[in-house]
């Protein structure tokens, strides 16, 4: 029994489907919804977890995981904020280092899990612990920026409409999609990545750089973290050592949602734009229905999971069962 | 000669404690389908693995194309021109094929990956071998042959000059190998050397043009298939000459009653698909019943069926005249069978736990939680099994991992026999181990005997089987193609059911 | 084959227990020597006086804040032996202290009825994951993650987002109320760890969950039910952490379901971890999990101690999971020791 064509697509359209499902619905409850200014929205008040959630896809398609990121992100902003208030450093270059720094420790946990087969769980987590303590040895408090250049980069956007306009970090975050499309679909790197995910052990045995591959991933997402503070920071004006908390585990549930399976192999980076959309939508949802509360977020979150990864299991089982029994002699 | 692709010579090469290849040759000319064959322990998996590079070797040379070679990697042979395509397919499954065929080397215009032209490649790839395919789609989503054969093209596509087919058609229907053929005839009359390992004696006759038979890390020869009749090959691979074989007298054939015994276990048209057809067999009380064949055959397959770990799709079984169903290995211990299983290390051997609970944790299990065996109890138990097999440990508490091979054999045949069950499954219980500790093993299995159980006793040595079992059922290729009992018995026989060309 | 007995001291750094031991103990030593006034000849780090009948001090603190760590860390160590994660235990805390908040101030149910169906939650939270990775097959990571998510929100949506405070007299002595001298809490984690201890020790249960662990495929082909072991260890994580959580809702005498139990089960994990039991499962520790979650605990309180702010405490945390993930690593000794033998010829 051949199953439908491109049966991995499945759980894309899945995903679109409830995304479209949730907006339309959304758009006939609440007047107003349905709007250029909503739709924005989504994009740039969630454009941090959606440069994260990129990077995170990268990490989990090649089979491995990430924990540290939330903790990243806390680390850069409080950084970036104390660097240019506390220490009169230019925004590009307190960026930079931020940046820097971010790719150093992804870089580091990468060689790690590489060199010595630890377990990306447990060396992701001691990634985390350690980004999270260095943001309160930067600062134990929130620091304020107020920088010009700031202002200038908060006063940048494409003018959509009269009122509605594309902000940075909308910029930023769908740039970083177009490359994470490009880097999946059209470099090696990202094929390798997929081969990774889908079976080490042949994609050793093919001569995959699997070594390089697998360190390469956790720097790129030590990257985009960083990325996603410094686009946070635009957001919230401040940084903070708490920002972050917990991030992980929505970047996790958006890459998820949108139809990467977490064993690896299988996904598309498309899917994590729509996850993290859904989860923008869900709480966009909650804003405009002054009823609702921002719990429902987290549980709508977890049902989503559930349905998602049941709906994965399924479709590996059917076609675990449509194909030929292996025996052994 | 300029036609000779492959020569190894004196390839030796050692594990701690076992040697696994001593002063091995092989050829292989250009144009040339050569089968590699021999049974378990032969070390035809360790001489490819040394030609590939995933072993160094200890001693011998490897010439290939002219140059002498030692390659440190499978990557490094594929660079040289040797390319491999093992049993279990290694390639991504949820990639498409053409991304599979090329993956790594995928073609690139101005910077991204050009799909078309991957397409295109992997298009022309396979129309070496004859096949026209959706490149496009998963690979999973085609059956296990296709599989193989976007292996093979991915193999040619790296300009492989020689290659090696390891156990291909293991899981392949008899259409499908006759694919495979087409696709080996094509490419040996492009002049590609071909080496096809595989235990299908009837495939080996079809395909190859010369056989080496390894036995036991030896070369024993080189034939050409078309002057080398069946009978003799099976004697090579078992050690024997046809025409040496005297005939054994099996224990049975001494033994006492062979008349009226009580029926334990019967099944009637049982069979698995893709496993062994549909076969009859029956165990009297205190019977031992062999199951003889060459690697392959099915016997793992019946013993696996009996023990409920697969599920059979035909026929049934019945205990004490009463159908049962076994389901799993839980439902197949309740009715008083047990298994002891040929591949240890996954099936078998719980490495970090000790020797003593290994050896009682089958017990316990049917003991349920609370009703716990005693420490005495269970050194009583532990103590007489480290006699009565000779279990080489430092002590009852000594992990399994830090014993040998053998001996770990020797305390998994103690977790059953502890179990004390009517039916006993053995699968190669004497692999590994030393040749007194096999004597009394087999002296073991006697008392079982006499005491009532009934033991299913597989081996793939057939001078084994015979002096063990009072009757046998022959296997070939996935089929029971024959039973002897009490006199019948002998080598020789056996042997022609398996050569028989039916 | 039989091989000498190993010479003692490599009998000794093999052992399960040496090495957190070991950590607890040197950190220890350097609390003592950081804290000692030598000529008073006292430690303040060590110093206990009994007051009003109850023991104080630094290191009754430790016993004491480290409970919930100390339960959390119980019952994840029979989920790791079975090769599996349980990342719920965070919301699941928060589920109890809310179900037991609310029960105590809003109905006049008797104290140990509250209890028992706020433990009653947190084990049927923790049979929906045991089913979802026993039954299911989803891998452990994922199925747990999904209670982590929504847990939270499902102990929000009770509250109607509010924390609920309580003075409530039984409750608030869970957590803050002496038993025999010493803090209850240590009590609890006592009757505990013994329960868990007997149940798995003077059953077959541990062998079970260590054979499951160790080659699952072997013990269910010993006949093992290995589905039902796997559901039972994710019933006592459930529980664990259900105790764990009335506990933390006591301390601060209200029920604060977004922050009760936060990170708390990465530091249950580090915790087994670091006692000594291997993350693919197989042997386990319960003690040693225990001294894993006292360790952890005695890092943040000697920070503390140190004026290093307890927040950045997770940065010798990070040196400390990794240094242990490297011991354990099979590939990190053999190239540890192929440096060993280069640099000595």
């Amino acid at each position: 029994m051949r199953l439908p064509l491109h049966r991995q697509q499945i759980p894309l359209a899945a995903t679109a489907i409830v995304l479209l499902i949730l907006f339309g619905t959304a758009a006939l409850l609440y007047k107003g919804f349905f709007s250029i200014k909503v739709v924005l929205n989504l994009f740039s008040d969630n454009a941090f977890l959606g440069i994260t959630a990129l990077g995170m896809t990268f990490v989990i398609l090649s089979g491995g995981i990430d924990l540290s990121i939330g903790a990243v992100i806390g680390f850069t902003t409080i950084f970036v904020a104390s660097m240019i208030s506390q220490h009169a450093m230019h925004p590009i270059l307190a960026w930079a280092l931020a940046l820097l720094l971010g790719t150093g420790l992804g870089a580091a946990m990468g060689l790690l899990i590489h060199l010595f087969k630890l377990p990306p769980f447990m060396v992701t987590l001691g990634g985390m612990f350690f980004a999270r303590g260095m943001a309160f040895v930067v600062s134990m408090l929130s620091v304020g920026i107020n920088h010009p250049f700031y202002e200038r980069v908060l006063a940048l956007g494409i003018p959509v409409t009269e009122r509605a306009v594309i902000p940075a970090s909308a910029m930023i975050f769908l740039a970083l999609f177009v490359v994470a499309l490009y880097l999946a679909h059209y470099t090696r790197f990202g094929r390798n990545v997929y081969a990774l995910g889908g079976n080490e052990q042949s994609a050793i045995l093919m001569g995959l750089p699997v070594g390089y591959t697998q360190v390469m991933v956790y720097t790129f997402n030590g990257f985009c973290s960083a990325l996603a503070g410094i686009v946070l920071t635009f957001y919230t004006g401040s940084g903070n050592p708490i920002h972050g908390i917990g991030m992980e585990l929505d970047a996790i549930a958006c890459v998820v949602i949108g139809g990467t399976l977490l064993t690896g192999g299988i996904g598309y980076v498309a899917g994590t734009l729509l996850g993290v959309l859904i989860f923008g939508t869900i709480q966009s949802i909650l804003l405009f229905d002054g009823r609702l509360n921002s719990w429902w977020l987290r549980i709508v979150i977890g049902l989503l999971l559930f349905l998602f990864i049941v709906l994965q299991k399924l479709l590996s089982s059917a076609s675990a069962s449509s194909r030929t029994e292996k025996v052994t002699p | 000669m300029n036609d000779v692709l492959l020569e190894m010579r004196g390839i030796t090469k050692a594990f701690p404690g076992v040697k696994a290849l001593s002063d091995v040759e092989l050829v292989v000319g250009r144009g040339e389908v050569h089968a590699v064959m021999g049974e378990n322990g032969a070390g035809k998996s360790t001489l490819i693995k040394v030609l590939t590079g995933v072993y160094p070797r200890d001693a011998g040379m490897v010439v290939f194309c002219g140059k002498t070679i030692s390659p440190a990697a499978p990557i490094e042979a594929e660079a040289l021109g040797i390319s491999t395509v093992y049993q279990e397919v290694n390639l991504i499954p949820h990639l498409s094929v053409a991304e599979n065929i090329l993956l790594g080397r995928q073609p690139k215009r101005l910077g991204f990956l050009s799909w078309r032209a991957i397409r295109r490649q992997a298009e022309k790839a396979l129309e070496r071998l004859g096949l026209h395919l959706d490149v496009t789609q998963e690979l999973s989503s085609y059956s296990v042959a296709i599989q193989q054969m976007a292996a093979i093209a991915r193999a040619l596509d790296v300009d492989a000059r020689l290659l090696i087919l390891d156990e291909p058609t293991s899981s392949l229907d008899e259409q499908e190998v006759d694919e495979l053929f087409r696709v080996m005839r094509k490419l040996r009359a492009d002049g590609l050397g071909i080496i096809f390992i595989t235990h299908f004696l009837d495939q080996v006759y079809e395909i190859s043009d010369r056989i080496t038979v390894l036995r036991n890390g030896e070369l024993v020869g080189v034939y050409d298939t078309s002057s080398l009749p069946r009978l003799t090959l099976i004697g090579k691979m078992l050690g024997k000459k046809p025409e040496e074989v005297e005939r054994l007298e099996s224990t049975a054939a001494t033994a006492k009653d062979t008349t009226e015994r009580k029926t334990v276990i019967e099944a009637q048209g049982l069979g698995r698909q893709g496993g062994i057809a549909p076969f009859d067999m029956h165990m009297c009380e205190g019977e031992v019943l062999g199951l003889a064949g060459l690697l392959g055959s099915g016997r793992t397959e019946i013993a696996r069926l009996l023990f409920g770990i697969d599920r059979a799709d035909a026929g049934e079984v019945r205990i004490d005249g009463q159908p049962v169903s076994l389901t799993s290995s839980r439902k197949a211990i309740a009715r008083g069978i047990g298994f002891c299983s040929e591949d240890r290390k996954s099936e078998g051997v719980i490495p970090h736990l000790s020797v003593r609970e290994n050896i009682i944790l089958a017990i316990q299990a049917s003991r349920g939680l609370l009703k716990l065996l005693s420490r005495q109890e269970q050194l009583k138990i532990v103590d007489h099994y480290i006699q009565a097999l000779n279990i080489k440990t430092p002590g009852p508490e000594t992990p399994m991992e830090s014993l040998s091979g053998g001996n770990q054999q020797k305390v998994l045949l103690a977790r059953w026999l502890a179990m004390q069950p009517r039916i006993i499954i053995l699968d190669e219980p004497t692999r590994g181990i030393d040749v007194g500790s096999k004597a009394e093993i087999e002296k073991l299995v006697a008392s079982l005997r006499e005491r009532g159980m009934s033991v299913l006793f597989i081996s793939s040595e057939l001078e084994e089987v015979v002096r063990n079992c009072q009757r046998i059922l022959v296997l070939r290729d996935r089929k029971k193609v024959g039973e002897l009992a009490g006199g019948e018995i002998d080598e020789q026989r056996i042997m022609g059911l398996i050569a028989k060309n039916v | 084959m039989s091989a000498d007995p190993l010479p003692f001291w490599k009998r000794l750094l093999s052992s399960r227990g040496f090495w957190p031991i070991t950590g607890l103990a040197l950190l220890l030593l350097f609390d003592l020597v950081y804290t000692t006034d030598f000529f008073r000849h006292e430690s303040s780090f060590f110093r206990l006086e009994i007051r009003d009948g109850h023991l104080y001090g630094t290191l009754i603190d430790i016993l004491n804040q480290g409970s919930k760590g100390i339960l959390l860390a119980l019952g994840m160590t029979l989920v790791i032996a079975t090769g599996g994660v349980d990342l719920s235990v965070g919301a699941v805390m928060a589920i109890s202290g809310v179900i037991a908040a609310l029960l105590a101030t809003q109905t006049n149910i008797p104290f140990p009825v509250v209890i028992a169906l706020a433990l009653v939650a947190t084990l049927v939270a923790g049979l929906w994951n045991g089913a979802l990775v026993a039954y299911v097959g989803v891998q452990p990571i994922v199925a747990t993650l999904i209670l982590m998510v929504a847990g939270r929100g499902v102990a929000l949506l009770f509250t109607d987002g509010q924390i609920i405070t309580f003075t409530h007299e039984p409750l608030v002595y869970v957590g803050n109320g002496h038993f025999l001298g010493l803090p209850f809490t240590t009590t609890i984690v006592a009757v505990v760890f013994l329960a868990l201890a007997l149940l798995t020790r003077k059953t077959s249960l541990g062998m079970f969950i260590e054979s499951t662990g160790d080659n699952e495929r072997a013990s269910g082909f010993c006949g093992l039910n290995v589905r039902a072991i796997k559901l039972l260890v994710y019933g006592f994580s459930g529980v664990c952490a259900g105790v764990a959580g009335l506990i933390a809702t006591s301390n601060i005498k209200a029920a604060d379901s977004s922050r009760v139990g936060e990170n708390m089960e990465l530091d249950a994990i580090c915790a087994v971890v670091v006692g000594g039991t291997s993350l693919s499962g197989g042997r386990f520790t319960l003690v040693g999990s225990i001294i894993g979650a006292i360790l952890i605990q005695t890092l943040t309180t000697t920070m503390y101690g140190l004026g290093v702010p307890p927040a950045v405490a997770p940065v010798p945390k990070a040196l400390v999971v990794v240094a242990v993930c490297l011991l354990q690593s099979e590939t990190f000794r053999t190239k540890v020791r192929r440096l060993f033998k280069r640099s000595s010829t």
